[in-house]
C-alpha cells in the first residue's frame, strides 16, 4: 500500500472525474450522460477512500456508501426518464430536447 | 355618569355598524328603525347628561373626559376627550334631539327607495361624526369630526349619484369646502406653533396672557373663520350650499340647515377667547356674516325652486349667527343656533313634504293651493315661517332679535350692522311668505297628473313636522330677554363658557344685569323698527304673491338688469367658473395632466417598464433549452470559484 504515492490515486481520481465532465459536456446520448455521470461520482468515491486510507479515519468511507446509495436510486430514476423521454419524443438526445427555453 | 359620555357617539356608530353588517338583506324599513333607535339612545343619553350637568353649580360645568391617549410624538401629545360644558352640552342636544326627528321622517321619505339602507348609514355615520365634532376638546380631534361632517355631506349630497349633476354638486361641496378645511389646518399647526398644546383648554389659558391684537391671535382667527366661512357657507365660499340641495330632503334638513352647516358658528364660539382677543378677526367676521345674511336674502327673493329659497335662507340665517359671534354675543349667536335647527328643519321637511305630495317637483310656480291639500304640512310650514320671520311669540323673534341689539350695542356692535340686519330681516320676511304664498295659497298650476297625486304626507312624516313645530313655537322661550321681563336663562346657562372672553374685556359688557332704562328703551325702541319692517314686507309679500296679480312680473320688468342680476346669482358661480374653476382645468388638463402625469409619471414608470423588459429580453437568450450549455456554465462556475479559493 505504502508503495503507491498518495498522489497517484488522486491524479487517477482527477483524471476520471475530467473525463467524466468532457463526457456530459460533449456526449449528445443521455445514456451515455447519465454513465459519464456515474464516471465523476466514483472518481469522488476514489479521492474519498484515499484519504480515508491515509488519515486512518472511516468517516470518508463512509460517504462512499452514501454515495453509492444515491448513485444507484439516481440511476434508476434517471433510466426511468430517459426512457419516459425516448417514448414521448422518439430521441434520447439532449441537444435535440430543448423545448424550454427564452 | 360623565364617565359614559363616549355612550353619546357610540350608539350611531353601533347602528352604522349593525346596518352595514346586516342591512342589505333587509327589504323594509328596518334599517331605518335600528338608525333612529340608535339616534334616539343618543339623545336620551344626552339628556341624562344634561341634568348631571345642571346639578353642577355653575362654575364647575366643564368636564373632561378622557378616554385614551391618540398620538403621542415628540412634544406632540393628544388625546381622544371628551369636554362637556354648557356649549357643547347645548350642541349635542340639538345634534341628537334634531338627528332624531329628522331619522324618524327620513323612514317615510326614503321608503322603497333603493338606496334606504345606505342612506342610513350615512346619516348614522354623519351623527357620530358631528358628536365627535362637538364633544372633542382638542382642535386635531374636533378636526375629525369636522372632516368627517364634510365627507357625509359629501356622500349624501351625492346620494342619488346615477345622476350627473348630483354627483356634480356633492364634488363642488367637497372642494368648496376643501378650502374652508386648508384654511382650519393652517390655523391648527399656527395654534401648534405658539402654543405647543392643542387642547382646547390649554391653548385658551395660554391665549388669555396675550395682549389684545397680537398678530399671531388674529392670523389664528382669520385661518380659523376661513374654516368656518367653508363650512357655514359664507361669502365668499358659500356657493357649495345652494347646490347641495341635489341631496335627499331630510339631508338638506339635518346636514344643509340644521347642524353641519352651525359648525363654524360653533367653532367661533369654542374659540371666543382668541377671537375676543383679536378685534379686527371679529370685526371680519361680524362683516362677513352681516353681508352674507343680506346678500343670500336678496338672492332668496328671487328663486323659484323651493329648496334653493330655503338654501339661500339658511345662507342668509348662517350670517346672522355670524354677526352675533363676531360682535362677541357668543350665546346670542349660539341661540340664533338652536332655534334655526328647530325651524330651518321643519321648513326643509315641511318642503320636503311638499315634494312628496307634488311627485318630487320644486318649481313654486307649478305650486299653489296646496292649504287645503295637506293641511298637517302648511300648518307647521307657516309656524316655520313664522318663526323664521322673527314674529313675536315665535323662537326666531327671540333669538333674531337678540341678535340684532348685539349687532347695535355688543362689544364690536356698530349701528350698521343692525342696519344691514333688520334690512336682511325684512326680506327675510318677505321671501318666506313668497314661498308660502306660492305653494299654499291661491290655484295649483300643476298638471292633472301631478295634481291628480297630490296627498297629505304619511304620518311618518307629518309628526316629526309638528314636533318640530312645537319646538320652533316654544324654543325661543329659554332666552326671553330681560327688556322682557325674562332673565334670559339661556345665556345664563352658557355663560360659564364666555366668562372668560366677558372677564378679557374688562366688562360684563353685554347681558346681565347692567340694564341701563337708556339701554332697555333703546332696544325696545329698535325691536319696534325691525317689527314694523317685518309686518310691512308682510303685507307686500301678500301684495305680491298672496293674490292674483302681475306685480311680480311688473316689478321685475321694472328692475330689469337689476332683478336679472339677483335672479342669477350674481353671477358668482359663472365668475368663479371663469376665473377659478376654468384656468384651474386647463391648467389640470394641459399641464398637469399632459405634461406632467402623462410624460413625467406616466413617462418614468413605463420607462423602468420598459427598461426591465428590454433586459429581460436580452438575457433570455442565455436560456436555450440544450442542458449542456448549463452545464458547461456550471463547470465554468466550478473553475472560476477553484481559482478564486486557491490561487
Amino acid at each position: 500500500m505504502n508503495a503507491i504515492p498518495l498522489n497517484f490515486f488522486l491524479l487517477v481520481a482527477a483524471v476520471l472525474f475530467a473525463i467524466g465532465v468532457a463526457g456530459v459536456l460533449v456526449r449528445r446520448n443521455a445514456l451515455v450522460i447519465l454513465m459519464s455521470i456515474e464516471l465523476m461520482l466514483n472518481a469522488v468515491n476514489l479521492t474519498f477512500i484515499t484519504f480515508a486510507a491515509k488519515w486512518q479515519a472511516l468517516d470518508g468511507q463512509l460517504f462512499v456508501f452514501f454515495i453509492m446509495a444515491v448513485a444507484a436510486a439516481e440511476v434508476a430514476v434517471g433510466l426511468a426518464v430517459i426512457i419516459s423521454v425516448f417514448r414521448l419524443r422518439g430521441t434520447v438526445h439532449v441537444d435535440e430536447i430543448n423545448l424550454l427555453k427564452g | 355618569m360623565f364617565d359614559l359620555v363616549w355612550l353619546i357617539p357610540l350608539f350611531p356608530l353601533l347602528g352604522l355598524i349593525i346596518n352595514a353588517l346586516t342591512g342589505w338583506k333587509s327589504a323594509g324599513v328596518r334599517p331605518g328603525v335600528i338608525a333612529s333607535a340608535a339616534v334616539g339612545l343618543s339623545f336620551a343619553a344626552a339628556v341624562a347628561l344634561f341634568f348631571e350637568l345642571l346639578r353642577l353649580p355653575a362654575a364647575d360645568r366643564l368636564v373632561e373626559v378622557p378616554l385614551f391617549k391618540w398620538i403621542a410624538a415628540g412634544a406632540l401629545s393628544t388625546e381622544i376627550a371628551f369636554q362637556i360644558d354648557p356649549l357643547s352640552m347645548v350642541m349635542i342636544l340639538v345634534v341628537t334631539g334634531v338627528s332624531f326627528i329628522i331619522h324618524i321622517y327620513a323612514i317615510g321619505y326614503m321608503h322603497g327607495d333603493r338606496g334606504f339602507n345606505r342612506f342610513f348609514i350615512f346619516l348614522n355615520l354623519f351623527v357620530f361624526a358631528m358628536l365627535i365634532l362637538v364633544t372633542a376638546n382638542n382642535f386635531l380631534m374636533m378636526f375629525i369630526g369636522w372632516e368627517g361632517v364634510g365627507l357625509c355631506s359629501y356622500l349624501l349630497i351625492g346620494f342619488w349619484y346615477q345622476d350627473d349633476y348630483n354627483a356634480y354638486a356633492g364634488r363642488k361641496a367637497f372642494v368648496v369646502n376643501r378650502i374652508g378645511d386648508f384654511g382650519f389646518l393652517l390655523a391648527i399647526f399656527l395654534i401648534y406653533a405658539t402654543f405647543r398644546t392643542l387642547d382646547f383648554t390649554e391653548v385658551f389659558s395660554q391665549a388669555a396672557a396675550m395682549p389684545i391684537g397680537a398678530g399671531v391671535l388674529t392670523a389664528i382667527a382669520l385661518l380659523l373663520f376661513v374654516g368656518a366661512a367653508g363650512k357655514s357657507a359664507q361669502l365668499p365660499l358659500y356657493v357649495w350650499l345652494p347646490d347641495a340641495m341635489a341631496g335627499p330632503t331630510p339631508v338638506s334638513a339635518l346636514i344643509h340647515a340644521a347642524t353641519m352647516v352651525t359648525a363654524g358658528v360653533y367653532m367661533v364660539a369654542r374659540a371666543n377667547v382668541i377671537y375676543t382677543l383679536a378685534p379686527t378677526a371679529a370685526a371680519v367676521v361680524a362683516i362677513v356674516g352681516a353681508l352674507t345674511a343680506l346678500y343670500a336674502a336678496t338672492i332668496g327673493l328671487t328663486q323659484f325652486d323651493i329648496k334653493r329659497v330655503l338654501a339661500y335662507s339658511t345662507i342668509s340665517q348662517l350670517g346672522y349667527m355670524f354677526i352675533g359671534v363676531g360682535v362677541g354675543a357668543f350665546a346670542a349667536g349660539i341661540f340664533h343656533l338652536m332655534t334655526h335647527a328647530f325651524f330651518k328643519a321643519l321648513l326643509f321637511m315641511a318642503a320636503g313634504s311638499v315634494m312628496h305630495a307634488m311627485s318630487n317637483q320644486t318649481d313654486m310656480r307649478i305650486m299653489g293651493g296646496l292649504r287645503t291639500k295637506m293641511p298637517r304640512t302648511f300648518w307647521t310650514m307657516l309656524i316655520g315661517t313664522l318663526a323664521i320671520a322673527g314674529i313675536p311669540g315665535f323662537s326666531g323673534f327671540f333669538s333674531k332679535d337678540e341678535i340684532l341689539w348685539q349687532a347695535w350695542s355688543g362689544a364690536h356692535g356698530a349701528p350698521w350692522l343692525w342696519l344691514i340686519g333688520a334690512v336682511a330681516a325684512a326680506l327675510t320676511t318677505f321671501y318666506m311668505f313668497r314661498l308660502i304664498f306660492m305653494t299654499f295659497f291661491g290655484t295649483l298650476r300643476a298638471d292633472d297628473k301631478t295634481a291628480h297625486h297630490l296627498h297629505e304626507s304619511p304620518g311618518v312624516m307629518t309628526w316629526p313636522l309638528i314636533i318640530l313645530a312645537v319646538l320652533s313655537l316654544i324654543g325661543g322661550y329659554v332666552g326671553i330677554p330681560a327688556v322682557l321681563g325674562g332673565s334670559n336663562h339661556f345665556e345664563h346657562f352658557l355663560a360659564p363658557v364666555f366668562a372668560a372672553s366677558a372677564e378679557l374685556r374688562g366688562v360684563a359688557a353685554h347681558g346681565g344685569a347692567e340694564g341701563h332704562a337708556t339701554g332697555h328703551s333703546l332696544e325696545l325702541l329698535l325691536m319696534g323698527i325691525v317689527l314694523v319692517l317685518v309686518l310691512f314686507s308682510l303685507w307686500l309679500a301678500w301684495r305680491y304673491y298672496g293674490r292674483k296679480s302681475d306685480l311680480p312680473a311688473r316689478t321685475a320688468a321694472r328692475l330689469g338688469g337689476a332683478y336679472r342680476l339677483v335672479f342669477n346669482k350674481y353671477y358668482v358661480d359663472e365668475f368663479y367658473d371663469a376665473v377659478i374653476a376654468r384656468p384651474l382645468h386647463r391648467i389640470s388638463e394641459s399641464a398637469l395632466w399632459r405634461f406632467i402625469d402623462v410624460r413625467i409619471i406616466d413617462g418614468s414608470i413605463n420607462g423602468t417598464a420598459a427598461l426591465i423588459g428590454a433586459g429581460a429580453r436580452a438575457l433570455s437568450a442565455l436560456q436555450t433549452g440544450v442542458v449542456q450549455n448549463y452545464a458547461l456554465a456550471f463547470v465554468f462556475g466550478v473553475i472560476a470559484l477553484l481559482v478564486y479559493l486557491f490561487v
